[in-house]
């Protein structure tokens, strides 16, 4: 049973039941040795839900969770040999950080000397040296979540849980533990399964994004593979493509033509979907053009600025055309009011037939 | 010129202020007055009678006519402190129950509390009553009929009779409680030993319970208090063989010596002041947040 490629982490059409609600709808993913897995999605998509299930905090209605092979589906929490990060930290209150950390190797039978030694190594990994005996309520948010990293970590697990961890810290905190998590685990080598609703902290961290919705996963990929090439309008939109156009594209010579409603129009040769789409783009796809000017293989669509906004680096403009808006971001100053062109390469469109939802192909 | 315009506004603005300005002067006043008669009215009636009950501990000789006592001596405190005397006696019986009591409360409370925060009961709410029922109606009622029952099984006079009434009323502080202290401990903080390895009671031991063990002491309190107070239970069941220093206050107010009463009483009153002000300590608003939920 036990192959040489075993998964770390296989989770095989995983049900999970509220009462009478289901939450997950036969989920399946596997994750290697080592690798790191970050799982994204909005609140309620049951993400948090799937990270609990895998530690055994849930019941699982139906399929099986194997780690490196073992069925591990009807294993109490203790016996799943994995740690787990909290967003509420749930550091022990009434322990000392020694206490806290050296917790799972005092379950261990190790003696006392050797826990403060174990300790005071894993908190000097984390920069925490000289903190054993402070309580862990005088600590800052950032110095909590480390303490509770070396609290999972102490017990040197396979396999490390991250539920939200960093959701609750200062964002220059959040970043600098960021990259000192990612750092660890690819010096330690556990596989890590990390939960989040921040997408570019799942972008940043993750070798594999897993984007969830309505308990069902939508889409799993290497982060560039996911924001490059979203598999359904939800992905697109969730990975920031929040404009949305629709377009008809017709066979033309050897390529096709794509054509907005108001006329626009430009011939392009790769691969799309023909008949009525939906194109899903990013503020920063687009660009301000002249209102006149042709470009190949872009749709330039005349309108009015109509916002102005600066959020640093560069510009974003409302641009409204027709009774549509949209967002676009462009480096150049430009006045209010006054008629541009959304320049639209199709090249960076998202386009998806408008009577499926799924399936999209990628101009 | 423009400072001169900013001159002008500002004496307009204090011209019209001016009258508010006494009259918020003279509500204040007022306002400070009634505060203070409030506090006076709330201290003589807290303290009136507490002031009463040390007149008559101090006096040795105070009939009727006379407004204060006739002469003043410590001869009834030596007469309670007498190492022989039915005061010590007394209260070393009532200490006893209480301890006792305290145990068998947390005995029970303990796990019922953690079920009731915990499990998905089904008669959680029906369960949470029942623990109520012996406060809901008429104790002497209800004492009666459990001194019939415990007649009938020989507990009558017994500290352990005693000990059960006490603890049966004393339940419901100590099991409500004891569940809202429960429920005030995060879920994730269990969650949390578990996922590195430890067993659910070793949890309960060294996460759940340590936690909890604030509100628990303070339910140990109550009940502690309670029993030392209970007078009702204790006289159905255990007089004449056991005398607690309620029943014995009684007796010594009923045979008119109100000198013994009032040094009992103090007395009573010394262990409620202290776990007061230990209980203000131990429950946190967390813990209060969640009673009878």
């Amino acid at each position: 049973m036990d192959s040489p490629v075993s998964a770390a982490i296989d989770v095989d059409h995983l049900q999970v039941n509220y009462g009478s609600q289901r939450v997950l709808h036969g989920v399946s993913l596997s994750v290697s040795p080592g690798e790191f897995i970050a799982i994204l999605g909005s609140s309620g998509c049951g993400k948090t839900t799937l990270l609990r299930t895998i530690a055994g905090f849930q019941k699982a209605a139906g399929g099986a969770i194997r780690l490196f092979g073992r069925d591990v589906v009807n294993t109490p929490p203790e016996k799943r040999g994995m740690a787990m990060m909290f967003q509420s930290y749930a550091l022990w209150p009434h322990m000392t950080v020694l206490g806290n950390v050296g917790y799972g190797l005092r379950l261990r039978g190790l003696s006392k000397d050797e826990i403060r030694s174990r300790v005071a190594a894993v908190l000097k990994m984390l920069n925490l040296s000289g903190l054993e005996d402070r309580k862990v309520t005088n600590l800052s948010g950032g110095q909590r979540q480390r303490v509770a990293l070396g609290r999972a970590l102490a017990i040197e697990p396979r396999i490390l849980l991250l539920d939200e961890p960093l959701s609750n810290l200062d964002a220059k905190v959040r970043i600098q533990l960021r990259s000192e998590i990612k750092a660890l685990q690819s010096r330690l080598g556990f596989t890590a399964i990390h939960v989040t609703h921040d997408r570019e902290e799942a972008m940043t961290m993750a070798d594999r994004i897993v984007v969830m919705d309505a308990g069902r996963i939508a889409q799993v990929g290497a982060p560039k593979e996911v924001y490059d090439h979203p598999n359904s309008p939800f992905v697109a939109s969730f990975m920031g493509a929040e404009n949305t156009l629709d377009l008809d594209v017709r066979p033309a010579g050897a390529g096709v033509e794509v054509r907005a409603g108001d006329g626009s129009a430009a011939s392009y040769g790769g691969p799309v979907p023909v008949g009525p789409v939906t194109a899903y783009f990013r503020d920063d796809n687009a660009s301000l053009d002249d209102p006149q000017a042709r470009v190949d293989g872009a749709i330039v669509l005349p309108g009015t600025i109509t916002q102005r906004t600066y959020p640093g680096g560069h510009y974003r403009y409302v641009i409204a055309v027709g009774d549509r808006h949209f967002t676009v971001t462009d480096d150049r100053y430009h006045e209010l009011d006054r008629p541009v062109g959304l320049r639209l390469p199709l090249a960076s469109l998202h386009l998806f037939p408008q009577t499926q939802t799924s399936g999209g192909f990628h101009a | 010129m423009s400072g001169k315009v900013q001159a002008s506004s500002a004496l307009a603005l204090a011209g019209s202020g001016a009258r508010p300005d006494t009259e918020g002067r003279i509500w204040a006043f007022g306002s400070t007055i009634l505060k203070v008669a409030g506090l006076a009215a709330f201290a003589f009636l807290l303290f009136g009678p507490l002031a009463n009950l040390v007149l008559w501990s101090v006096a040795e000789r105070w009939y009727t006519p006379f407004k204060l006592p006739v002469s003043y001596g410590l001869r009834y405190w030596e007469v309670v402190f007498r190492p022989t005397g039915d005061a010590m006696t007394s209260l070393m019986t009532s200490v006893g129950i209480a301890c006792l009591t305290v145990l068998v409360a947390l005995a029970v409370s303990i796990p019922a509390g953690y079920a009731l925060a915990r499990l998905k009961l089904p008669w959680r709410t029906a369960l949470m009553i029942l623990f109520l029922l012996p406060q809901a109606f008429p104790s002497v009622a209800i004492y009666i009929n459990v001194a019939r029952v415990f007649y009938s099984i020989g507990l009558t006079g017994t500290i352990t009779g005693v000990v059960l009434v006490h603890a049966a009323h004393g339940l419901v502080y100590s099991v409500w409680i004891a569940a809202a202290a429960f429920a005030a401990v995060d879920r994730d903080l269990e969650l949390a030993a578990r996922n590195i390895g430890a067993s659910p009671l070793r949890t309960f031991f060294t996460v759940t319970l340590p936690l909890a063990a604030p509100g628990i002491m303070a339910s140990a309190i109550f009940v502690f208090l309670e029993s030392l107070d209970e007078f009702t239970g204790t006289f159905f069941v255990g007089v004449p063989q056991v005398t607690t220093l309620p029943l014995l206050l009684y007796n010594a107010s009923m045979g008119g010596n109100y000198q013994i009463a009032s040094i009992t009483a103090l007395i009573l009153l010394v262990p409620s002041v202290v776990f007061m002000l230990v209980i203000e300590r131990f429950l946190k608003a967390d813990v209060l947040s969640k009673v009878g939920q």
